[in-house]
């Protein structure tokens, strides 16, 4: 539980929805939804959600919180689309979803072990570091993402892919030595930091 | 037509379905003089399709019976059929309409005989089953028709089948050469009661009506179930043509939908409680149904039709807006996909047959109307200053059941009443 957790429990006590409402991109939609379920019906990975959108929704209004933000459903989203594309109402169902996701992440609250987090993560660090993103290292950190052991199990059922990419020059085994980067790195990374004080100032996170 | 004689003491009241029939009649028998417009060869309307009424389960025959005797009776009322309204102008209690009348190719001698349809070969999708089945090239729309007149479809005239009709008619009633005829007339106000369509299913893409035989639309269901229907009054697969046992109903079809209509259709909840009762009708306890549905509208009077269905151990209610349909290939079911809301449980139901409740949408489009008209977001005429003595009835106002749209075309009929009392009253 981070601090900031704390903080907008204080602040939001007992009122979940108000508390999406002002930090979930398009939390004010939230309310309008009327429960028909058409977006967890045709949700693709639908079955793979604990709790398909519908009921997450609901989860907000009954003051769910934990629950649905250490939930892995809101991961589960590929941005296909279907929901919004049929949803009576109208909701931003997608975008919801990765607000959602956002903002348990922000709090600290977001599953460690949900891959999908997991990986949002290992590409964040990789394309920082130099402002470029190195395939090489992603797709091998992406591999070794549970444990040394599968990390080598998977690296050999890729082999041949990646040796057709070495091949045709679609990947070269330099990156592992730094790898390219954008032209001032050292800028890039003060900007990054910029962003992130402005970013925690506006939403009030403390210290 | 130069017989028809209107002033602007004349009520103009267009589409002869139950709305305009209610407001044209209540008019004539307070003692003024109406002028009724129908587009299509009898007046009916949508009710005319209808197998019984909810709540009360009745035929709509003996109700359209006792407005056609009203019909018949009243000196005050005079009926065009195969006429539509291209213009209007002017203002309230002075409007000059300008009336279009198509050729039915057949005068008034028609007894009814039959014989052109005999002769003529033609055939074509037929209105009245919402092309569930053919008619022939001349037709009585349906029997209980008023006029009660056969009509030569347009499309045979200049075909050796429009002969054919000719040769074969005894009476004399078959007159190849009428012309479409333009009328201009003067009314004093107009009650317009062009009523609805049903929205089109096809464009509910998930639920594929266009891709799947076996799910049909409500009011196809109502035309199967009339025992002069397509289907000889049983509910049969169209795949196949079995009996469909276990039928599933889909609420909210194109209703309530951003991405369709937008209003609540307010029928058709009641629509499939009725039909719900069609099942045991046909199949004594032998029988499934199950209606999928956001929430049941069945208001005020209309509840105690709803508790009953729902003490029906044969019918189940799944609360669940369904996400799509897919066909299962082997047996022509249509299985239904979605996640109900009691309980989150995700489901893949096949049924017999799939009926969606569709929704209604008013029959002229935003830009269909002969005049300037202030007309809500849905396409519904509203009741605004600004329309003069133009009064929208029934299905044109608002969606409505029957019983509403009854009451509605009396609104109508008082409101212009008022206008022309004004004109008369103006006028000494």
């Amino acid at each position: 539980m981070s601090d900031y957790n704390q903080q907008m429990i204080e602040k939001y006590r007992g009122n979940f929805l108000k508390e999406v409402e002002a930090n979930v991109e398009e939390g004010d939609w939230v309310k309008m939804c009327m429960q028909c379920g058409v977006c967890s019906g045709s949700c693709p990975l639908g079955p793979h959600w604990e709790h398909p959108p519908q009921e997450i929704f609901m989860m907000i209004r009954a003051n769910k919180r934990e629950d649905i933000l250490s939930s892995s459903s809101m991961w589960m989203c590929t941005s296909c689309y279907n929901c919004i594309a049929r949803c009576p109402r109208g909701l931003p169902i997608t975008h919801i979803m990765h607000g959602l996701a956002t903002y348990a992440k922000r709090l600290g609250l977001a599953p460690k072990e949900q891959p999908t987090a997991k990986f949002a993560q290992l590409f964040w660090d990789n394309l920082t570091k130099t402002g470029r993103v190195n395939e090489l290292k992603l797709g091998l950190s992406l591999y070794f993402m549970n444990g040394f052991g599968e990390g080598i199990k998977t690296a050999l059922k890729m082999k041949d892919v990646g040796l057709g990419m070495l091949k045709t020059k679609r990947m070269t085994p330099m990156e592992m030595l730094g790898g390219h980067k954008c032209k001032d790195v050292k800028g890039l990374q003060a900007m990054l930091k910029k962003a992130e004080e402005l970013e925690e100032a506006r939403i009030g996170k403390r210290g | 037509m130069s017989e028809v004689i209107a002033t602007n003491q004349t009520i103009l009241v267009v589409g002869g379905g139950i709305s305009g029939m209610t407001a044209a009649l209540e008019a004539a028998e307070c003692g003024k003089q109406v002028l009724l417009v129908e587009k299509n060869p009898t007046v009916g309307g949508r009710v005319s399709q209808l197998y019984k009424y909810f709540p009360k389960l009745c035929h709509p025959k003996c109700g359209l019976e006792i407005n056609l005797r009203r019909m018949k009776a009243n000196r005050n009322l005079r009926l065009m059929t195969l006429t539509e309204v291209t213009a209007v102008e002017g203002e309230a209690g002075n409007y000059s309409v300008t009336l279009k009348t198509s050729p039915r190719y057949v005068n008034d001698n028609c007894t009814a005989c039959g014989a052109c349809a005999d002769a003529v070969e033609a055939e074509f999708d037929d209105e009245h089953n919402y092309g569930l089945m053919k008619r022939k090239g001349a037709w009585l729309p349906f029997n209980q028709a008023y006029p009660f007149r056969y009509v030569l479809d347009p499309r045979i005239i200049g075909t050796p089948d429009a002969d054919k009709a000719k040769a074969a008619c005894k009476y004399d009633a078959i007159d190849l050469d009428m012309q479409e005829e333009e009328t201009t007339i003067t009314v004093g106000a107009i009650v317009w009661a062009t009523g609805w369509r049903p929205y089109d299913a096809g464009k509910i893409q998930p639920y594929g009506y266009d891709r799947f035989d076996n799910v049909i639309t409500s009011v196809e269901l109502e035309r199967m179930m009339d025992p002069h229907g397509p289907t000889g009054g049983k509910i049969l697969r169209p795949s196949d043509g079995k009996e469909a046992k276990d039928v599933a109903f889909i609420q909210c079809a194109g209703s309530r939908d951003k991405n369709h209509l937008k209003h609540c259709s307010r029928i058709c909840c009641m629509a499939s409680l009725k039909q719900a009762t069609y099942l045991p009708e046909q199949y004594g306890e032998d029988y499934k149904g199950t209606i999928y549905y956001i929430d049941i509208r069945a208001i005020d009077r209309l509840d105690d039709f709803y508790q009953n269905i729902q003490k029906d151990p044969n019918i189940k209610f799944v609360k669940s807006k369904v996400a799509s349909i897919t066909e299962d290939k082997e047996t022509g079911n249509p299985v239904l996909h979605g996640v109900d809301t009691e309980g989150y449980h995700r489901y893949s139901n096949p049924h017999d047959l799939v009926v969606l409740a569709i929704g209604m949408e008013p029959s002229v489009p935003a830009d269909g109307f002969p005049m300037e008209v202030v007309i809500n977001e849905e396409g519904f005429v509203e009741l605004d200053e600004k329309n003069g003595a133009f009064f929208a009835a029934g299905c044109s106002s608002d969606a409505l059941d029957v019983n509403r749209a009854v009451q509605s075309g009396t609104a109508s009929a008082l409101r212009a009443i008022q206008v022309v009392n004004r004109v008369a009253g103006a006028e000494g």
